[in-house]
């Protein structure tokens, strides 16, 4: 245990909390995810990185079903997402079995997507009060307490087109949090930010990682923070996993040439160049 | 005008019947128009094919067939219906089909992204609609709403062929009884463009406290 104080081994890592077995998802012929494997603990924080085209957001989706799989099985805490077992087939899971299981796991996006017509603790309690059945009164205390955890405990009235990109993403953070989620998926959150309010964000998930050990995955191009943060980084190509392993050694020694080349692809500083981001959000606005 | 102001009385009885066969058909025609407009986005490959048949069909035949259809179709088959029921169920199918269309297109407007955050907070179908979609859908859709619902009012002058109860019948009667059409028809001409303004300036008002609300 030579390591121990490497990144990638800082958590008590506890019982296994995702599953992903097999994973195959198809757009019509395209075949975007080609066997998935992949376990992550209680606990874990992994970052998922990789080109884009890659699958790995589509995985993502499919943590939370906003993507139906075809053939394998995702299960979360020990309960199957999207389907229901009937003697080893799987059948489509009723609309409110799937939305009770995705209430287990909570999603940050790119694009922030808070709800613009609520202000942002209503953006936080909203989930809490409608799924959870918590009161408004706990659920605006809770808020404002998540609010505050995020640094915008003065904001909680303020609508997300009064906040900067970066307090929208940390508001998105509280109300993914206020579903006491017991996984995280990190979808590109920073991609979408201009580059001097990325760290406030990543600032945030450190904290959520190392203070709470909240469990995380995180489709990521912030190499820095994968390797700093991730307690295992995952390397995904053409709709497979790669490599996978502890963070500093997955990107100090890449093993495979496919890592090697997009590894080489990163500028100094450890992130994609920032035209890249920027050119991401001007085509889709 | 003096001859229109001494019939007043009868006028207002067919106003009257104008005014409720407005506003059932618009509270029909917007309930039934929002189920299908919903149904043509999220409804499964059957009910999306008969629906799409069902809007594009109202939406491509001359109103007053409709209303001729409903009118005399069904007594053939031992169906009576009473001539408010026939000009309200024809005027409320017209308007359901245009009024799905306007909920389809409110909804496309919005970023797939807010479906995406509302599904993974884990909110059921019916929450996601009404808690997230819709009011954000809803100042989008208030313009077309509003000519839709100035378009029924005027389209409830074609009760007179079926029913001869509302105001444009009372109009004619009185006319053709005291001979001033000139008269009788400037009066309706002044009473349905005071009604369509009034409907037509609420709903640009309502638009813009709608666009207040959402703050963006």
């Amino acid at each position: 245990m030579a390591d121990t104080k490497v990144a990638g081994t800082h958590h008590q890592l506890g019982s296994t909390m995702v599953q992903i077995q097999n994973v195959h998802k198809y757009y019509g012929s395209l075949h975007v995810l080609r066997g998935v494997d992949l376990d992550v603990r209680s606990g874990e924080v992994v970052c998922v990185i990789g080109p884009s085209g890659s699958g790995k957001t589509t995985l993502l989706r499919c943590i939370n079903f906003l993507e139906t799989y075809q053939e394998g099985r995702i299960l979360v805490d020990g309960d199957l997402v999207g389907y229901r077992d009937r003697n080893g087939k799987l059948v489509p899971a009723r609309e409110s079995e799937i939305a009770r299981v995705r209430a287990e796991t909570a999603m940050v996006f790119q694009q922030f997507n808070l709800f613009p017509h609520m202000t942002a603790l209503r953006n936080v309690t909203f989930g809490p009060t409608k799924v959870r059945g918590v009161s408004k009164a706990i659920a605006e205390k809770r808020g404002l307490e998540l609010l505050d955890r995020v640094g915008l405990s003065d904001k909680a009235k303020s609508y997300p087109n009064q906040l900067s990109g970066g307090q929208q993403q940390r508001v998105a953070i509280a109300r993914a949090l206020a579903m006491e989620p017991k996984v995280m998926l990190f979808d590109e959150v920073t991609s979408a930010l201009d580059p001097e309010l990325v760290g406030e964000v990543l600032a945030v998930m450190r904290d959520l990682a190392e203070r709470e050990r909240v469990t995380m995955i995180v489709v990521t191009h912030e190499m820095q923070f994968a390797r700093e943060v991730a307690d295992r980084v995952v390397f995904m190509d053409d709709g497979v996993i790669v490599e996978e392993g502890p963070a500093a050694n997955l990107i100090s020694n890449p093993q495979s040439d496919r890592l090697r080349s997009f590894l080489s692809r990163f500028a100094d500083s450890g992130h994609l160049t920032r035209s890249q981001g920027a050119d991401q959000l001007s085509a889709k606005s | 005008m003096d001859v229109v102001w001494e019939n007043r009385a009868l006028l207002w009885i067919g106003l009257k019947y104008t005014f409720k066969l407005f506003a059932v058909v618009v509270v029909l025609g917007t309930v039934l128009g929002t189920l299908f407009g919903i149904g043509l986005l999220y409804g499964n490959k059957v009910i999306r094919a008969v629906l799409r048949a069902y809007v594009d069909v109202l939406r491509g035949i001359p109103l007053i067939v409709t209303i001729f259809l409903v009118f005399y179709g069904p007594v053939a088959y031992g169906v009576d219906l009473s001539p408010f029921q026939s000009i309200v169920m024809a005027l409320s199918v017209f308007s359901a089909a245009h009024m799905a269309e306007i909920v389809r297109g409110g909804i496309s407007s919005i970023p797939a992204g807010q479906m995406d955050a509302a599904k993974s907070l884990g909110l059921t179908f019916r929450q996601r609609i009404l808690g997230v979609i819709m009011p954000q859908a809803a100042p989008i859709m208030m313009g077309p709403w509003t000519n839709l619902a100035v378009d029924i009012f005027k389209s409830t002058s074609l009760a007179i062929l079926v029913s001869q109860a509302d105001f444009l019948f009372s109009v004619q009667k009185r006319a053709t009884a005291k001979g001033h059409y000139m008269e009788f028809y400037i009066a309706a001409i002044i009473v349905y463009f005071t009604c369509c303004f009034v409907i037509s300036r609420a709903g640009a008002w309502a638009t813009r406290r709608m666009r207040v609300g959402i703050a963006s």
